[in-house]
């Protein structure tokens, strides 16, 4: 059995460390913030511009001024700030945020990775992942391990355009964990009753001991 | 010097121009100049190129203005929900230029203090750095990004005083700030204009220096994605 969404984020939870100031982009990686272990205090960023993210508000907390980077309606802690974005990302680019944790297209096993545009089909943008993969401590992917025709998206090369060269330092797919070392993608768990064989039939890219 | 109007309309008297380049503060529909957006439609101004990390949604924010076909070219890091804008960039109506989000707001901020270029890492290896000069610094590779200075900023705000000093709410402060720095002239649309003195002058903002026109207008604030939990 692969991992689902929820353990796939609870996973990539036991990444988190304390004390640290972390991003996490849309989709799954939004998911992570219900997996904070015990004991694990850490301050999420908002790239629009707000430090210290509370949970999704109730019907009557509804701001729209208090919005997160996937434009969701969020709330605000006690521990709260706000800025601006020159400021938001002269943080992420100066290296004050420890972790990123992004969704992916395609992540190849040089650690490069694609989220931002398919030419000629899909056109939305790179927002703030090109700042965050160049500028935070740790760049860790979630995503599903293949696309919907069933083809890996852990490559040897990436062929869609990059987001950033070389940036990625970890995955978490439905079957397992995936570290970026010299020569390629080692395999650091594989998910309950997944089996290496399994893995290297849906890997592309070069799995390395 | 009298840096108070009474409506969008007002506030843009003889300061547009075809072919300007605006900058825009917002993110997404978030902290967005409604009224100054909808008051540069009604102008009718065209060839506009507009710098602001996104546009709008198609009937709302900057949208309207891709509606009207009032925009030549777009400078932002993401333009997804907005069908019309695909359109147009797919079509050929439309120049798009993709910058980075930090990318954006630090030229809007180096355009603002003077600055006309600045290195960063952010884009190195991507489309993004192809034709762009390369440095190193200290074993690493940056990019030359250079600032922007707007012929007009529009920009929305919390609340003002007649003196122009801004404080904005949340995270409608965005781009804004750095927005209102890279104007030639700079325009804000505040929900509030307060008495001159009523500001603690240890909150703004933005200071009034960088704004030559205000205004209070309603604001529709409309949210894109309203997500709830179980209350």
């Amino acid at each position: 059995m692969a991992w689902n969404r929820n353990q796939m984020a609870e996973r990539a939870g036991r990444e988190l460390r304390d004390g640290t100031y972390v991003n996490l982009g849309i989709g799954i990686p939004t998911l992570v913030s219900n997996y904070i272990p015990e004991g694990v205090d850490v301050t999420l960023q908002s790239e629009n511009g707000m430090l210290g993210m509370g949970p999704f508000p109730t019907e009557d907390e509804i701001d729209a001024d208090l919005i997160n980077a996937g434009k969701q309606t969020i709330t605000e802690l006690h521990r709260t700030s706000y800025f601006s974005s020159a400021d938001s990302f002269g943080m992420i680019r100066g290296g004050k945020i420890a972790m990123a944790i992004l969704g992916a297209m395609e992540v190849a096993e040089n650690g490069d990775l694609a989220n931002w545009m398919i030419p000629g089909k899909l056109v939305k943008g790179m927002g703030g992942a090109m700042d965050l993969v160049a500028g935070v401590g740790r760049v860790i992917v979630i995503m599903d391990h293949a696309n919907k025709k069933g083809e890996s998206k852990l490559l040897k090369a990436c062929t869609l355009p990059l987001t950033g060269a070389g940036v990625v330092d970890e995955i978490i797919t439905n079957l397992g964990v995936f570290k970026v070392v010299e020569g390629g993608l080692k395999v650091i768990e594989t998910a309950e009753g997944v089996t290496m064989d399994e893995i290297r039939e849906l890997t592309e890219a070069t799995l390395v001991n | 010097m009298k840096k108070t109007y009474n409506s969008a309309a007002e506030a843009l008297e003889g300061v547009l121009f075809d072919g300007m380049k605006i900058a825009a503060g917002g993110f997404g529909l978030c902290g967005i100049p409604e009224n100054l957006i909808e008051g540069i439609r009604d102008a009718g101004t065209t060839n506009l190129t507009v710098a602001s990390n996104n546009a709008g949604v198609d009937d709302f924010g900057l949208g309207i203005l891709l509606q009207s076909k009032q925009v030549k070219k777009m400078i932002a890091s993401y333009v997804g929900e907005n069908d019309e804008f695909m359109r147009q960039y797919l079509s050929g109506e439309l120049e798009l230029e993709f910058n980075p989000q930090g990318t954006l707001a630090e030229r809007m901020r180096a355009g603002g203090a003077g600055i006309p270029g600045f290195y960063t890492k952010t884009g190195v290896g991507t489309v993004i750095a192809e034709g762009k000069e390369h440095k190193d610094f200290n074993g690493e590779t940056y990019i030359l990004e250079e600032g922007i200075v707007a012929d007009l900023s529009i920009v929305k705000a919390w609340k003002g005083d007649r003196a122009g000093n801004l404080i904005y709410r949340k995270t409608a402060r965005n781009f804004n700030p750095n927005a209102a720095t890279c104007g030639k002239v700079c325009i804000a649309e505040v929900e509030e204009i307060v008495p001159t003195g009523s500001l603690d002058p240890d909150l703004i903002h933005t200071p009034g220096i960088f704004v030559h026109r205000i205004f209070e207008g309603g604001h529709e604030k409309r949210i894109e994605q309203r997500t709830v939990r179980e209350g």
